[in-house]
C-alpha cells in the first residue's frame, strides 16, 4: 500500500507546525500517520446525505440549556507580575523574543 | 476500620461529626502514599524505577494540603458548614490549572507552568472542603489510553497488578483511587480517559454530559469533546463529587443552564421500570489493521461480555426491563472520525505554546523567532502531541478537509442520530439507558501497546461514542478476569441523565454487595493493613 504521507508532504507539514524533529522521529510519526489514515479512510465507505448536517459539537446547543454568548467586556487581572513572570525572558516588564523574521511581499 | 479505608461520604460525616479531625485524615493519606507511590514521576525519571509502586503523582503539595485541612478543622469548631467534602482528600489530574502550583500536562512544555488561577472543579471542590494532596500523572496533554506518554515517569501503574498499566489518560487518577491514596479524583474524558481507566483499576468514573461540568481552567485538548468528571470507588462518592463540580459556570459559555440535581438522594430511587438496552454492536470491535489495511471484526472476550450479560440479569431481578439487540450501527466509525476530529481540535489548541508568553522555551542559540518556534516546540512536545499537531494541520487543510474534517463531523452526526433515535421516549425502542462493556480488554501489560498508536485508540472504541454524542456515560467495577484484573460495565443515556446512570449504578453495587469480588482489595492496602 502506498503513503499518503510521502516524505515531501510530511517535511511540509513538519515546516507549517514549527516543529524540529530528530531522525527517529520522523520516521515514527510519517509512519503513524499513515496508519491512523488507513483507519480514517474506512468513513469513505459509509453512505452520507447531502443534506446530513456536520455536528461540530455533541449535544444540541438551544436557549433552554445556554446562557448564549457573554458581553465581550475585559477584566483586568489583578497580579500582572505574576503573569509576566511566566514568561520565559522578559525586560523591564516586556516579554523578549528574538529577532522576528521579515518578509517582503510582492 | 483504616482511615484510608473509609468512603469520601464517611470521612465528611465523621469530620463534620467531630470523630475524626481533617487534619487526621490528611496525614493519613500522607502516610499511606509515602509507602504505597514511590517516586513521582520527574522530566527524565527512569520508566522502570520502582516497578511495584504506584506512582500516581507528578507533584505533592502537603503544605497547601495542611492548609486547607487545617481550615476545615478551625470552621468546624466555629461551627461554620465546611461543606459537602469536608476533610475528603482528593487528587486532580495535572491537565487542570491550581493557582501556584505547578500544572504541567505532564509535558516538558508545561513543566515550568505555575497556573495564576484555580479551575472551577477544583474551586467548586475546594470551596466544598476537599483536601487537594496533588497532582496526578497522566498521558502528556491527555493523549493516550495507558498514561505512558507521560513526560513524567516513572508513569502510573495498575494497583491491581504493576506489571499492567492503569489506563488512561486519567491514569493516575484511577490508580490513585483504586490504590486508596486518595478518596476521589478530578479526571477528563474526551474519547473515554475516565471511564477506561476507571474499569481497568476497579473504579467508578463518570463522564458527565457534555457542558455538565464547567471546562474553565482545564488545559485543552478536544474543545468539543472534554468533560471532566469524576473518579471514586463507589457510585454514592461519585454522585457526592458530581453534585459539587456540577452546574453553569460564567467563565465557560459551552456550560449547560440546566439545574443540578441532587445526585446523592436521586440515586437511590427504584429501577422498576427502567428500559435497558443492549446492543450487538457493543460486543464486538472492528479494528483497522494498519499494516494489512484489513478490516476485522473481533468479538470480545467471553469474560467480559458475560460479565455484562449477568449484570443486565441481576438488573432485570431488581424490575428493570431489559431489550436486546438494540442496533447502534455507527459505534465501529467512532475511533476513526475520533483520529480527524480530534486532531484538528488538537492542533488547533496546541499552537498556542510558543515559548513566549509561558513554558519551555530552548536553550539553544536561534538565528529568529521561527527558528525558537521549531526548536522549543519540537524539544518541548512528546512524540504523542506532535503526531496529533501534524494529523489536525492535514485533516483539515483546504485540500483535504472535505475528504476528512467535513465528513467526520458529518459521521459524528450520524452517532449522535443512532442514539437519538434509540433513547426517543415515542420511538420504537424508547430505551432509558444502554448497558455496555467499557472496554474491549482489561488492563494491558506496560509497554504491550505503546508506540502502536492505532491500536491504542481502539482501546477507547466503546466509549468515544459518548463523547462524539455529548451523553453522560459512567463505568463500574463489574468483577475480575482470569487474570485478577478489573472488569468494567458502562451505563450510557441520553442529555443530562447523570442521575439515573448514578440510579443504575447504585442499584448493581446494591444487588452485588455480597459478592465475594467485592471484599478484594489491592496488595498496596492489603499491605497497609499488615504494616
Amino acid at each position: 500500500m502506498s503513503d499518503e504521507i510521502t516524505p515531501e508532504l510530511f517535511s511540509h507539514l513538519v515546516e507549517l507546525a514549527a516543529l524540529e524533529l530528530s531522525p527517529e522521529e520522523a520516521e515514527y510519526l510519517r509512519r503513524e500517520m499513515n496508519h491512523q489514515l488507513r483507519a480514517i479512510h474506512e468513513l469513505a465507505s459509509i453512505p452520507i446525505d447531502s443534506d446530513l448536517p456536520v455536528a461540530s459539537h455533541g449535544i444540541p446547543y438551544t436557549a433552554a440549556i445556554s446562557a448564549g454568548s457573554r458581553p465581550d467586556e475585559w477584566h483586568a487581572f489583578a497580579e500582572i507580575e505574576k503573569l509576566i513572570a511566566q514568561a520565559p525572558e522578559t525586560e523591564e516588564g516586556y516579554i523578549v523574543v528574538p529577532e522576528i523574521p521579515h518578509q517582503d511581499l510582492d | 476500620m483504616d482511615i484510608i479505608e473509609l468512603s469520601a461520604r464517611e470521612i465528611s460525616q465523621k469530620v463534620k461529626r467531630r470523630e475524626i479531625s481533617a487534619k487526621e485524615v490528611l496525614e493519613a493519606h500522607l502516610s499511606h502514599i509515602q509507602a504505597a507511590d514511590g517516586t513521582s514521576g520527574s522530566i527524565g525519571g527512569g520508566k522502570a524505577t520502582e516497578p511495584e509502586k504506584i506512582h500516581c503523582f507528578i507533584s505533592l503539595t502537603v503544605d497547601r494540603a495542611r492548609k486547607q485541612a487545617g481550615a476545615i478543622d478551625a470552621k468546624i469548631a466555629a461551627g461554620e458548614n465546611p461543606g459537602l467534602l469536608a476533610g475528603v482528600p482528593a487528587t486532580v489530574k495535572d491537565i487542570f490549572c491550581v493557582e501556584d502550583t505547578a500544572s504541567t500536562a505532564a509535558s516538558k512544555i508545561l513543566a515550568n507552568f505555575v497556573a495564576p488561577y484555580t479551575a472551577t472543579p477544583v474551586a467548586r471542590m475546594e470551596a466544598a472542603g476537599a483536601v487537594v494532596l496533588g497532582k496526578v500523572n497522566l498521558d502528556e496533554f491527555t493523549y493516550g489510553s495507558s498514561s505512558e506518554s507521560s513526560a513524567y515517569q516513572p508513569a502510573p501503574r495498575n494497583p491491581w497488578d504493576t506489571d499492567h498499566v492503569p489506563g488512561g489518560s486519567s491514569g493516575g487518577s484511577a490508580a490513585a483511587v483504586a490504590a486508596h491514596e486518595g478518596a476521589i479524583s478530578l479526571g477528563t474524558d474526551t474519547a473515554g480517559s475516565i471511564r477506561q481507566p476507571a474499569a481497568f483499576c476497579g473504579v467508578v468514573g463518570m463522564k458527565p454530559t457534555y457542558g455538565r461540568v464547567s471546562r474553565y481552567g482545564l488545559i485543552a485538548f478536544g474543545s468539543s469533546l472534554d468533560c471532566p468528571g469524576p473518579l471514586a470507588r463507589d457510585v454514592s462518592d461519585a454522585a457526592l463529587m458530581l453534585k459539587v463540580i456540577a452546574g453553569q459556570d460564567s467563565r465557560d459559555a459551552t456550560s449547560a443552564t440546566i439545574p443540578v440535581s441532587d445526585f446523592v438522594s436521586e440515586m437511590e430511587k427504584s429501577i422498576r421500570g427502567i428500559r435497558i438496552g443492549l446492543s450487538p454492536d457493543y460486543f464486538r470491535i472492528t479494528y483497522f489493521d494498519a499494516e494489512t489495511g484489513d478490516l476485522q471484526e473481533l468479538p470480545l472476550p467471553d469474560e467480559i461480555k458475560s460479565t455484562v450479560t449477568v449484570a443486565a440479569e441481576k438488573l432485570e431481578k431488581l424490575g428493570a426491563v431489559i431489550v436486546d439487540g438494540i442496533p447502534m450501527a455507527h459505534t465501529k466509525y467512532g475511533i476513526p472520525a475520533y483520529f480527524v476530529i480530534s486532531r484538528v481540535e488538537a492542533a488547533s489548541n496546541l499552537h498556542r505554546y510558543d515559548g513566549v508568553k509561558y513554558g519551555y522555551r530552548t536553550r539553544d542559540e536561534v538565528a529568529d523567532l521561527s527558528e525558537m518556534y521549531r526548536k522549543s516546540r519540537g524539544q518541548g512536545f512528546g512524540v504523542q502531541p506532535k503526531l496529533r499537531i501534524l494529523m489536525g494541520m492535514y485533516v483539515s487543510a483546504a485540500h483535504y478537509s472535505e475528504q476528512y474534517y467535513n465528513r467526520a463531523l458529518r459521521v459524528r452526526s450520524l452517532i449522535r442520530r443512532d442514539f437519538d433515535e434509540v433513547f426517543d421516549s415515542g420511538g420504537k425502542y424508547r430505551i432509558n439507558a444502554l448497558l455496555t462493556p467499557t472496554t474491549p480488554s482489561t488492563a494491558f501489560r506496560v509497554g504491550g501497546v505503546y508506540g502502536d498508536s492505532v491500536l491504542m485508540q481502539y482501546a477507547d472504541q466503546l466509549t468515544v461514542p459518548a463523547n462524539h454524542a455529548g451523553i453522560p456515560g459512567i463505568s463500574i467495577p463489574a468483577g475480575f478476569d482470569n487474570s485478577s484484573l478489573p472488569i468494567g460495565i458502562q451505563f450510557l443515556g441520553p442529555d443530562f441523565s447523570e442521575d439515573l446512570l448514578l440510579r443504575l449504578g447504585r442499584a448493581y453495587e446494591l444487588a452485588t454487595d455480597t459478592e465475594t469480588w467485592r471484599t478484594r482489595k489491592p496488595a498496596v492496602v492489603i499491605n497497609k493493613q499488615s504494616r
